[in-house]
């Protein structure tokens, strides 16, 4: 590690800040029917988020951090409890302002890149505009400023399977960035990528934040990936394990 | 999202698994392609038969003996019955509506005598013999091809001379000229004057494979055919009214002339019947008429196999592109959106298929057509038909599917591997 780090738990996991949150989610819950069976995948989960924060999501396969990022990304809505992004409550909304909110203030980084195979990243990053209502041309322009702003000025007219996957998570980065969310929400960025890789995106992930101020959360199972936010929250077993700023030396 | 671009994006799917659409989509161009095809069939059958039917004559008024009923109504009553009673036509009935009704373009009665043997040297041929009246030829658009119609003298003088059909002159000479030759018709010996134009077989039989003579020569060589009170019989009256806005006024005339000719009390039914062109035209128009709806009915179930084929295409397209609607979903595509998107594809399909099937149809019509086994037309309304019917197909078959992927959950179509 280039950098020496130290995680511990404290029992102040929020920093102090007297501005209102970006995100208030307060008592999570989630229960899901398997058929007979329900799961808890949440049992009762509260967090909040201020603006230009980055944050990891960590914890065991089963422990609810899926679910945490579904809900906070307007995919799913809690089964009960209060999830306030920008002071708006989106727990109760139906699913067109569900989508309205997904479109406007979420933007998405997926494990395993979710591009439309048969669009160009100048499409593919296009997308989230063409569905908010973007003109194409002006769509068109943001989406290829976008592209350069991760390094792939030079690829636009390039298909999915022409580009590495390292290249191809840029785009995905590019297509979460262009309606300038409020938050990015990304699900182990990392976790289909070789391990150089893997830290160019996260070196690209730091950047954005560091310049652009963008706030982060980072869905991971990956230490050295929490280790690079500010703050990292473990859940287990669907609540919050501890809570913990990130120490730099 | 505008239909523009929601049209290329169901366009660049559709285009992204061009044989699966291409196949899908032969499902509609089959079933599109036989409604055209079919009905274009019909309407040629029903064009054709009424041509046969004009063809008989101009304006034609028919006078037949009997209680004859031809109604155009429910099944059980349609058609045409058995004479009921039957009072012989007279040749002094037809001279009464020459007489009497005002404004004829004609009138022909004729002797039918079938099985009627013709000889020239060593040929001999069995004809139907119609005695007939000089005005017969222009009552009946007949036409000469060479030599001459009879005249009234003729008739009047009995004259042995007669008029073959085009195929019993082919039968009897081959290739040499009938004008002037002696012929036998059954003992009595005849001058060929005249040959028909070939007319083809039709509702009044076939004058092709008749031969024509003077009604009163008839009389004398062929068949007396006197009634019990002695009157010359004859088996038909032909009518020819100036013109087909005439002609009610013409059958009306012509039953009050028969009533009063065969003494038909007040109240009583007529022996005869006055048949007009409208009453078979509208025969044939109802037979034609369910043999096009049956037609069109058998090539509809093609094109709902091919509705049913397309549905089930984008069935498994929602299943295997669950992720990508995911993807679209967590992005900000609303339900509606997804569900125009799947829906304009499915449209898109249809309507492609439409198309090429609207010209396989019609490529299908003329090839039957150009064979000359039926006549074929295609009708503007067969094709607007065709292609109403593929784009409900489409919207019908598409909406189950669109449905469903605009239903998905984006968290499970994410997660979806």
């Amino acid at each position: 590690m280039g950098e020496m780090t130290n995680v511990y738990p404290t029992t102040s996991p929020e920093p102090a800040r007297s501005d209102a949150p970006l995100i208030e989610a307060t008592n999570l819950t989630k229960v899901y029917k398997m058929g007979e069976t329900e799961v808890h995948a949440l049992r009762g989960v509260s967090l909040r988020v201020w603006k230009g924060e980055m944050i990891s999501v960590i914890g065991q396969s089963g422990s609810g951090k899926s679910t945490l990022l579904a809900i906070l990304g307007a995919l799913d809505v809690p089964t009960s409890g209060s999830y306030k992004l920008d002071g708006r409550e989106v727990a109760s909304m139906n699913d067109n302002q569900l989508a309205e909110i997904r479109n406007q203030r979420i933007g998405f980084v997926f494990q395993k890149f979710n591009l439309l195979a048969r669009n160009t990243a100048l499409a593919n990053v296009a997308l989230p505009l063409a569905y908010g209502g973007v003109p194409p041309r002006e769509a068109k322009r943001r989406a290829a400023e976008m592209l350069t702003l991760v390094g792939l000025g030079d690829r636009l007219d390039h298909l999915p399977n022409q580009l590495s996957g390292g290249q191809q998570q840029r785009v995905a980065i590019a297509r979460a960035l262009v309606n300038q969310p409020s938050i990015i929400l990304a699900d182990e960025p990392t976790g289909n990528l070789d391990s150089a890789t893997g830290k160019e995106i996260m070196n690209l992930f730091r950047t954005l934040h560091r310049e652009r101020g963008i706030t982060l959360i980072i869905v991971t199972h990956d230490p050295n990936i929490a280790a690079q936010s500010e703050r990292i929250i473990r859940l287990k077993d669907g609540l919050i394990e501890y809570a913990a700023e990130v120490q730099t030396a | 999202m505008n239909f523009f671009r929601n049209f290329g994006i169901a366009l660049d799917a559709l285009l992204a698994n061009k044989l699966r659409s291409g196949l899908t989509m032969l499902g509609i161009i089959i079933g599109v392609g036989s409604v055209v095809a079919l009905l274009s069939i019909g309407n040629g059958v029903q064009q054709s038969i009424n041509g046969q039917i004009t063809s008989i004559g101009t304006n034609l008024v028919t006078v037949v003996p009997g209680q004859v009923r031809i109604t155009a109504g429910p099944p059980t009553n349609q058609g045409i019955r058995a004479p009921t009673q039957t009072k012989p036509l007279t040749d002094a009935d037809a001279n009464a509506i020459r007489e009497r009704v005002p404004n004829l373009l004609g009138v022909a009665p004729e002797l039918t005598s079938n099985n009627v043997t013709v000889a020239f040297q060593r040929e001999k041929i069995l004809v139907t013999a119609r005695g007939v009246t000089a005005d017969y030829n222009r009552v009946r658009n007949l036409e000469v091809a060479q030599g001459r119609w009879f005249d009234g003298a003729d008739d009047e003088r009995a004259s042995r001379v007669a008029i073959l059909g085009s195929d019993a002159a082919d039968a009897l000479f081959g290739g040499l000229n009938p004008i002037g030759q002696t012929v036998r018709i059954g003992s009595a010996p005849f001058t060929v004057i005249g040959v028909t134009v070939p007319v083809g077989a039709g509702f009044a039989g076939n004058p092709d494979t008749s031969v024509f003579v003077p009604l009163q020569t008839a009389y004398r060589t062929i068949s007396n055919a006197r009634t019990a009170s002695g009157a010359r019989r004859v088996s038909v009256i032909y009518i020819s009214a100036l013109s087909s806005d005439d002609i009610p006024r013409v059958e009306r005339e012509v039953t009050q002339v028969m009533r009063q000719q065969h003494a038909i009390r007040e109240g009583a039914e007529d022996d005869f019947t006055v048949l007009t062109q409208q009453q078979f035209l509208n025969i044939a128009g109802s037979i034609t008429g369910i043999l096009t709806l049956f037609l069109g009915a058998i090539a509809g179930i093609s094109l709902l196999v091919g509705g049913i084929g397309i549905m089930n295409i984008m069935l498994v397209s929602v299943t295997e592109r669950t992720k990508e609607i995911g993807l679209r979903k967590a992005v900000g595509a609303k339900k509606r959106t997804i569900l125009m998107q799947f829906l304009v594809e499915t449209v898109t399909l249809s309507l492609i298929g439409g198309t090429f099937g609207i010209l396989l149809g019609v490529g299908i019509a003329l090839l039957v057509g150009a064979s000359g086994i039926i006549a074929t037309t295609v009708t503007l309304e067969s094709i607007l038909l065709a292609v109403t019917f593929s784009l409900a197909v489409g919207l019908f078959f598409g909406i189950y599917p669109a449905n469903r992927a605009a239903s998905l959950q984006p968290i499970e179509a994410v997660r979806y591997e």
